[in-house]
């Protein structure tokens, strides 16, 4: 009965939610201290760090969308991709700082998909902050060991003639994938093509969107 | 690029960056990278040694023998070159 007037439910008929009053973790309070001292010593300034917080989250995957449409129509951009991906998209103008990036290609034949199985490594210079669910126990283990069943659970049914290849990103490279062009795009601009791109595409747990699915 | 290599099978202590279920397993060098800092030494604020780093393919077959999903699927992993032995 969740629309009863009672004194645990909200006006919305739905329970109220515990405040999270609690303490600090050990590790809350060390990053606490550690940033006070850095200030107070004047190693770095408080304005300083909101920059760079404001920097990361400015950071979207609406950057990775642009780099891979531009992939899928300029060649001299997918020849400089295939060379060197950090230089590529640094030439693009996104600032990614010192990460040393990857393009796989998907194809009809080979689907990648990626992951760290060892903590949460993610392009997180060029789309942002990972998704939760990418830094989950669930995800690392299930990833490397059953990608077909994760892949479905995200919708996405492979053929058993697409090799399904996952990249386990285990040290100093991070990986972006290059979905596969919808069919039915071939006079698409750029923007209109970015549009297609999710997130999950270019991590491999989805695929890029279908013009019907757009319209 | 096809020389194939096999993951050390040791289980050393330490700040590893050779995911465990690799170690033991052969696989084929996709492409070499870096030289990188060995993180191992990094970890431990030391002078990490500029070492290759070689993302090496396997087969799912490889890794998860009978238990493989689709044994003719892959993966590929970065790892360091002192990690690694000819077959």
């Amino acid at each position: 009965m969740p629309h009863d007037h009672h004194e645990h439910l909200s006006p919305s008929g739905h329970p109220f939610r515990a405040d999270n009053d609690v303490p600090l973790t050990y590790w809350q309070a060390m990053e606490i201290a550690v940033r006070e001292l850095l200030i107070e010593k004047g190693v770095t300034t408080a304005a300083e760090i909101a920059a760079q917080i404001d920097t990361m989250d400015a950071r979207t995957p609406s950057n990775g969308a642009a780099v891979v449409a531009r992939f899928w129509t300029d060649p001299a951009f997918r020849d400089a991709m295939r060379a060197d991906a950090s230089v590529a998209t640094r030439a693009m103008g996104y600032d990614i700082g010192p990460m040393k990036l990857i393009a796989v290609e998907s194809t009809a034949d080979l689907h990648n998909i990626v992951v760290c199985t060892l903590c949460s490594c993610y392009p997180r210079n060029l789309l942002g902050l990972p998704p939760d669910w990418y830094k989950s126990r669930a995800y690392r283990a299930r990833t490397v060991r059953e990608p077909r069943s994760v892949l479905a659970e995200f919708g996405v049914v492979l053929p058993a003639s697409t090799q399904v290849r996952v990249h386990d990103s285990t040290a100093d490279m991070r990986y972006i994938v290059i979905p596969a062009r919808p069919a039915g795009t071939q006079d698409w601009t750029q923007d209109a093509l970015a549009a297609l791109v999710t997130r999950d595409s270019m991590i491999g747990t989805g695929l890029a969107k279908s013009p019907e699915a757009l319209a | 690029m096809s020389e194939q290599v096999r993951i050390r099978p040791d289980m050393p202590p330490g700040h590893i960056r050779t995911p465990a279920y690799l170690r033991g397993k052969v696989g084929v060098i996709e492409r070499t990278l870096g030289p990188f800092a060995n993180p191992e030494q990094l970890a431990y604020r030391r002078n990490g040694e500029p070492l290759p780093l070689h993302r090496v393919r396997f087969t799912m077959a490889e890794v998860w023998g009978a238990h493989a999903e689709t044994p003719t699927d892959t993966i590929e992993a970065e790892i360091y070159a002192h990690w690694l032995e000819p077959v």
